[in-house]
């Protein structure tokens, strides 16, 4: 059964009412899942995922947006009209029930013509049974099953109504380690067996690359990328979804392109055909590194971690984002554990460049120009990426007598998302202006760089945040040539 | 664990509890049980001649068995809890049910539930009373000058009245006012635990049902009362316990004649009869009827364990 989501969108009323704000869980997301396919939905939590398999399932309405199962529209639909068989994350088996009860729960539902005979039950629920492999255990209550079992349990009862789509809601996040890479792969036998379309939540980036036919990469409620795992690996289209993917994360560097050349802590490092000179942000794979005596790139050894098949080089660059550098290379590959210097080349397929929008915890420096000031305060216009500009007021403090209105003021801070109001927090360096107005200034009045701009909240279409932190704005991926 | 030469200590912080458990609990029931089996043991009696004045024997319980009103108190007692423990319960689970379905208004109403529960007894009862009886002269003429609102109701809706608890009311009638009053003073409490119950049941439970397919009703019998049972069997066990030891809310609403004016002690229960039986001096006789209240007792929670056992899912 092909599953099709239109322009899918959840938005739930704020919890604080005073503002009367709202949370987007899910903003416009279309897609459509192949029959008898296994996605992925992954991302960090609160990205909409979980909400997103809820709509699927009819458990939660959508605000806007479509569903169709093959050609139903099933938006409307309650959960129990639309077949789909859902596995929770804590599996929720009754616990009153034995496991036989609790499969053969969903079928005693059944009303007029699809109702069975207490023979046909049995025998759909010993064969539900038997394709998770617990037909043994029927006779147990669920708290006499470890995790893995109950989670067959509970994968045995979405699948013995024969639904048309098996949603499982963070499946394997309750096992540990050895039952989660175990189940997983029984996940991925149930479901080629059975060729039902399934989605599966996950936080968990391998565990999603591991066993979906696509991956769907999610973000503050929008999606970032949809592809087949290697693909949205080797090519992520933004510097989120490269961060997100892989283990261990991908090293991000703050760089620098100039005639063509890519530049990272001042030594060209790589030849990037295509890209205008400007400043940029270089992701680069720990599987990128090749090791060399002339390197291109020389970074501080800070240590070596031998894992067997491979070897971990631990370094530092000042050009780094993070603390440590860390890169992956072959075990036959020898670097001299008390060298101060460690040099690479790169392998360009690995590294990635991305266009620089905002510095990496979201804050933004943007250019305001000042609106109107008086003892009230100062109104700064902020933004030319909306068409309704965001206003900034209440600003009052020392300094402000520095500002009039139509001066050009440099303001840093975060934009956040209230229910589709943009908010932004930071502060106007009023340094600049200060300076170009000393005289004006009072001695005793010392010049205010960080005046606090309390948060403010304008309404608007397309909002800075949409534009900004929903991610179309985020670092996009620069694409050059690769040799 | 406190090491040996700190024990004292303990035992030091525990001695109040202890020395007034031993004072006003296990001594009392050592000599119930003593008395109990003393012959027309009489405290009076007792206080003239001394306490080995007493031959031993089972006297007193052969006294109480025989005795023609204790039958009368104990039918009245298992009857009241016959019908006021199941009915309170069902009632009860309704409400907490709806209760715990509904958002706006749910913690006032929460409140009001709760209202009767810190409301004495003896004035719920007197209230009770006033709802329920007539005023008038009764007898050949029947001349009433007033009805109490369970009366101006039933013959608003042209059911005429009834004479729930005056002068020649009828047995049935006067149960009834009784069961009335006990289930809406148990409901408060059981409420509360059953309210508590619901709101801890994971609500995935019902998640998963609905994805089922699962009507209301299945969903009830085979979800929310299985994963209540436990706190169904505390309260049809602690409902009956008090059941047996109903008293005062008999005397809240028939004052102390437990019963109507020309029937007087007609609705006794069996703490009534200990009651009666000590004002009358006849301490043995009460010792050995609060023997034979506490062998019910434990009797019927035997059994209602007995039976929690197979029901109950914990």
């Amino acid at each position: 059964m092909k599953v099709e989501l239109q322009n899918l969108t959840k938005i739930f009323p704020s919890r604080n009412k005073k503002s009367g704000g709202q949370v987007v869980a899910v903003n416009d997301f279309t897609f459509t899942i192949p029959d008898g396919k296994l996605i992925g939905l992954l991302g960090p939590s609160g990205c909409g995922k979980s909400t997103t398999l809820y709509m699927i399932c009819g458990l939660q309405k959508p605000t806007g947006g479509k569903i169709f199962f093959g050609d139903d529209d099933v938006t409307d639909l309650s959960p129990e009209n639309r077949g789909v068989g859902l596995v929770f994350q804590n599996y929720a088996l009754y616990p009153h029930m034995t496991v036989g009860q609790n499969i053969m729960f969903p079928l005693q539902n059944l009303k007029g013509a699809d109702k069975l005979t207490k023979e046909e039950m049995l025998d759909r629920t010993y064969e539900a049974a038997k394709l998770v492999q617990i037909e043994e255990l029927l006779d147990r209550k669920p708290s006499e099953l470890s995790g893995g079992q109950q989670q067959r349990v509970a994968i045995a009862r979405a699948l013995v109504k024969m639904p048309r789509v098996l949603l499982l809601d963070e499946p394997l996040s309750n096992l540990d380690a050895r039952l989660r890479l175990q189940t997983r792969e029984e996940i991925r036998r149930i479901q080629r067996e059975t060729k039902i379309t399934t989605v599966f939540v996950t936080h968990d980036q391998e565990e999603a690359m591991s066993i979906s036919d696509m991956i769907v990469v999610m973000k503050l409620g929008v999606v970032q990328q949809i592809g087949a795992p290697q693909d949205v690996y080797d090519d992520p289209h933004n510097m989120f979804v490269a961060r997100f993917l892989g283990t261990p994360p991908i090293n991000i560097f703050g760089g620098e392109v100039k005639k063509e050349k890519l530049y990272i802590n001042g030594e060209a490092v790589l030849d990037v055909k295509g890209i205008d000179d400007r400043e940029v942000y270089v992701g680069i794979r720990p599987e990128g590194f090749v090791p060399a005596k002339n390197g291109k790139m020389k970074c501080k050894l800070s240590g070596i971690e031998v894992m067997g098949r491979d070897v971990s080089i631990i370094s530092t660059n000042p050009a780094a984002r993070s603390a440590t550098i860390r890169s992956i290379v072959d075990a036959d590959c020898k670097v001299d554990p008390t060298a101060e210097t460690v040099a690479f080349n790169l392998k360009p397929h690995k590294v990635f460049v991305f266009s620089k929008n905002e510095e990496l915890d979201g804050t933004k420096t943007l250019s305001g120009t000042v609106t109107s000031a008086d003892e009230n305060g100062i109104t700064i216009t902020v933004g030319n990426l909306t068409d309704k500009p965001v206003f900034i007021h209440d600003l009052t403090g020392d300094g402000a007598e520095n500002v009039s209105v139509g001066d050009t003021v440099v303001v840093s801070g975060k934009l956040a998302n209230r229910g589709g109001k943009v908010e932004f927090s930071g502060t106007a360096d009023l340094l600049s202006l200060g300076k170009a107005k000393t005289k004006k200034q009072k001695k005793a009045a010392p010049a205010e760089d960080g005046l606090r701009i309390d948060p403010v909240v304008e309404e608007s279409e397309k909002t800075l945040y949409d534009a900004l932190a929903l991610g179309e704005a985020t670092e996009q991926r620069l694409y050059f040539e690769v040799k | 664990m406190v090491e040996s030469k700190h024990q004292w200590k303990a035992w030091l912080y525990l001695s109040p509890a202890i020395i007034l458990l031993l004072v006003f609990t296990v001594w009392p029931i050592i000599n119930t049980v003593r008395i109990a089996f003393l012959e027309g043991y009489s405290a009076q009696v007792a206080a003239a001649k001394g306490e080995f004045a007493f031959a031993f024997g089972i006297g007193n319980f052969k006294k109480v068995l025989v005795y023609k009103h204790f039958l009368t108190c104990l039918g009245n007692t298992m009857l009241i809890c016959v019908l006021t423990v199941p009915l309170s319960t069902m009632i009860a689970l309704l409400i907490a049910v709806c209760l715990n379905s509904i958002k706006p208004l749910q913690r006032a109403l929460q409140t009001i539930y709760f209202l009767p529960y810190v409301t004495n007894s003896i004035a719920i009862g007197m209230v009770f009373a006033a709802m329920f009886s007539m005023t008038g002269i009764f007898g050949a003429t029947e001349e009433i000058s007033s009805y109490g609102i369970v009366n101006n109701i039933l013959m608003a809706l042209g059911l005429g009245h009834i004479n729930w608890m005056n002068a020649g009311s009828s047995y049935a009638a006067n149960i009834a006012v009784m069961v009335v009053y006990i289930v809406w003073n148990a409901l408060p409490f059981k409420i509360l635990i059953l309210l508590g119950g619901l709101q801890s049941v994971n609500k995935q439970y019902y998640d998963a049902a609905k994805v089922d397919g699962t009507s209301r009703a299945r969903t009830f019998w085979r979800i929310t009362v299985p994963l209540l049972s436990p706190m169904i069997a505390y309260v049809v066990i602690t409902g009956f316990i008090g059941g047996f030891k109903e008293y005062s809310s008999i005397v809240g609403v028939f004052g102390e004649a437990m019963g109507p004016v020309h029937d007087p002690g007609r609705l006794n229960t069996m703490v009534g009869f200990i009651y009666d039986a000590l004002e009358g001096n006849n301490h043995g006789r009460a010792s050995a009827a609060a023997l034979i209240l506490f062998a019910i007792i434990f009797v019927v929670t035997m059994l209602n364990l007995w039976v929690s056992k197979k029901k109950v899912h914990y």
